[in-house]
């Protein structure tokens, strides 16, 4: 069957099988490997990306489902060469230690500052509460939302940043 | 990698698109809302389905909480998010509020739906018991019309429902009437996860006395996840904490959970016990307020 959907601001349309998750979909066929794959079962979180703005978890999602819809990955979140700050916040307090879960992790991270652009630390916690950080660096990971909810404005060079 | 086996995907464009592709492609097709129950079954080829009939492009019709005829009208599609995020659900009815808060985690509340998490009929399922504790009723729509069954009716046993071959479920009705109060209690393992045993119960309240109650288990093994007994126990009464044990012990003897990685029965027995008791004091305090 064939498959459009808007991927990171481009529309691609592509011919799939209607069993295809949108993981694979994501990493497969656009090679958008940022997107991880973690445990397949929809309990850790690490393939989450933004449908329509809301954070969902991508290997329960068919990429067929996904057409019609906007999906964001963490490949989209550097704009004009400037690093999100969510991505600033997780540089500047640790926020990663392996780093498998923080694609999932700045996604959500993302949705939830958008909707609510001061989150307290309960609400950051309850956001990611379907997510498994395995190093269980949550803290850090907490610091970092929490230092980009103050410094929204600020965005880094991506030289700067690297 | 887990990939479910080959199938046939389809996209309703109305409810009665869905019913008419599911009125031609007969048993083996499945209805597929957020996905989150029955896409991790295809994964485990724990479900086959030869057609995928998605009716996520229905949410205009099919999204919503109303007040209607005294009753609360909740579309099937509405995502878990929404029932928590609906301040008239929670106002008048919060153990939906408080079984929300626990049904897995934000993100696949995100796309979870209530008619998903009905017709998916997991004997662990969250809003299965609210509904049973609330005395809800499941509007089930096919070619012929539209049937209500109740929720005794609509659970036919573990992944059963009464929604037949070319039917849908479209709608959850809520009765309303004077002096409810409710509440939901559930053990969870860690968060987000399936619960090892929950209690839900709805009472109605009439000068100081209880005169209805609904009182649904989830996980514990309860026929038709409801508990018979506990609620005669309850009806007529006045409250208090000897009234509330007992609705508890009559729970647990309605509960016939079996042991598995969560927990051993007896332990199982004791939560229909203790949660029973537990949503049955909430759910009068809330009545009373």
């Amino acid at each position: 069957m064939q498959v459009t959907m808007t991927v990171n601001g481009q529309e691609v349309t592509q011919e799939i099988e209607p069993r295809l998750l949108l993981v694979h979909f994501l990493r497969e066929n656009l090679r958008l490997t940022g997107t991880h794959w973690g445990c397949d079962t929809s309990n850790c979180g690490a393939c989450t990306v933004l449908m329509d703005g809301e954070p969902v978890k991508s290997c329960t999602v068919l990429a067929a489902m996904a057409g019609g819809h906007e999906v964001r990955t963490i490949e989209d979140m550097e704009q004009n060469g400037e690093l999100d700050p969510v991505q600033v916040g997780f540089m500047e307090e640790h926020g990663l230690q392996c780093g498998f879960c923080t694609p999932g992790m700045i996604m959500t991270a993302r949705a939830l500052l958008d909707s609510n652009p001061n989150p307290s630390e309960e609400e950051i916690r309850e956001a990611i509460s379907g997510q498994i950080c395995r190093c269980t660096g949550y803290v850090n990971i907490v610091k970092s939302v929490q230092w980009a909810a103050q410094h929204e404005t600020v965005a880094l060079p991506v030289e700067t940043a690297s | 990698m887990q990939v479910p086996a080959p199938f046939e995907y389809e996209r309703a464009t109305s409810v009665d698109d869905a019913l008419a592709r599911l009125a031609r492609l007969g048993s083996d097709a499945r209805v597929i809302a957020g996905g989150h129950s029955l896409l991790p079954m295809m994964k485990l080829r724990l479900a086959t389905p030869e057609h995928l009939v998605d009716i996520n492009d229905l949410h205009d019709e099919l999204g919503y909480v109303t007040e209607e005829n005294g009753e609360l009208r909740v579309g099937a599609l509405t995502r878990h998010r929404e029932l928590l995020e609906s301040e008239l659900l929670g106002r008048l009815f919060p153990i939906f509020h408080d079984a929300e808060k626990v049904i897995a985690d934000p993100l696949v509340r995100n796309r979870g739906t209530i008619g998903g998490g009905l017709c998916q009929a997991d004997p662990s399922e969250d809003l299965s018991a609210v509904c049973t504790a609330v005395k809800a009723k499941a509007v089930i729509r096919g070619g012929a019309g539209e049937r209500t069954v109740e929720m005794d009716e609509f659970h036919r046993g573990p992944y059963e429902t009464a929604v037949g071959d070319g039917e849908m479920l479209v709608e959850v009705r809520l009765p309303l009437r004077e002096g409810a109060g409710s509440a939901y209690e559930k053990v969870e393992r860690r968060a987000g996860d399936w619960a090892v045993g929950a209690a839900g119960v709805a009472v109605w309240m009439d000068a100081g006395t209880i005169v209805d109650a609904g009182v649904g288990l989830s996980a514990l093994g309860a026929k038709a996840m409801r508990s018979p007994r506990a609620e005669d126990a309850l009806r007529g009464q006045r409250p208090s904490e000897e009234l509330f044990a007992e609705a508890g012990r009559m729970a647990a003897e309605d509960s016939n959970p079996t042991a598995d990685q969560r927990g051993s029965a007896e332990y199982k027995r004791h939560l229909a016990a203790e949660l029973t008791t537990r949503a049955v004091r909430r759910a009068v305090e809330r009545a009373l307020r």
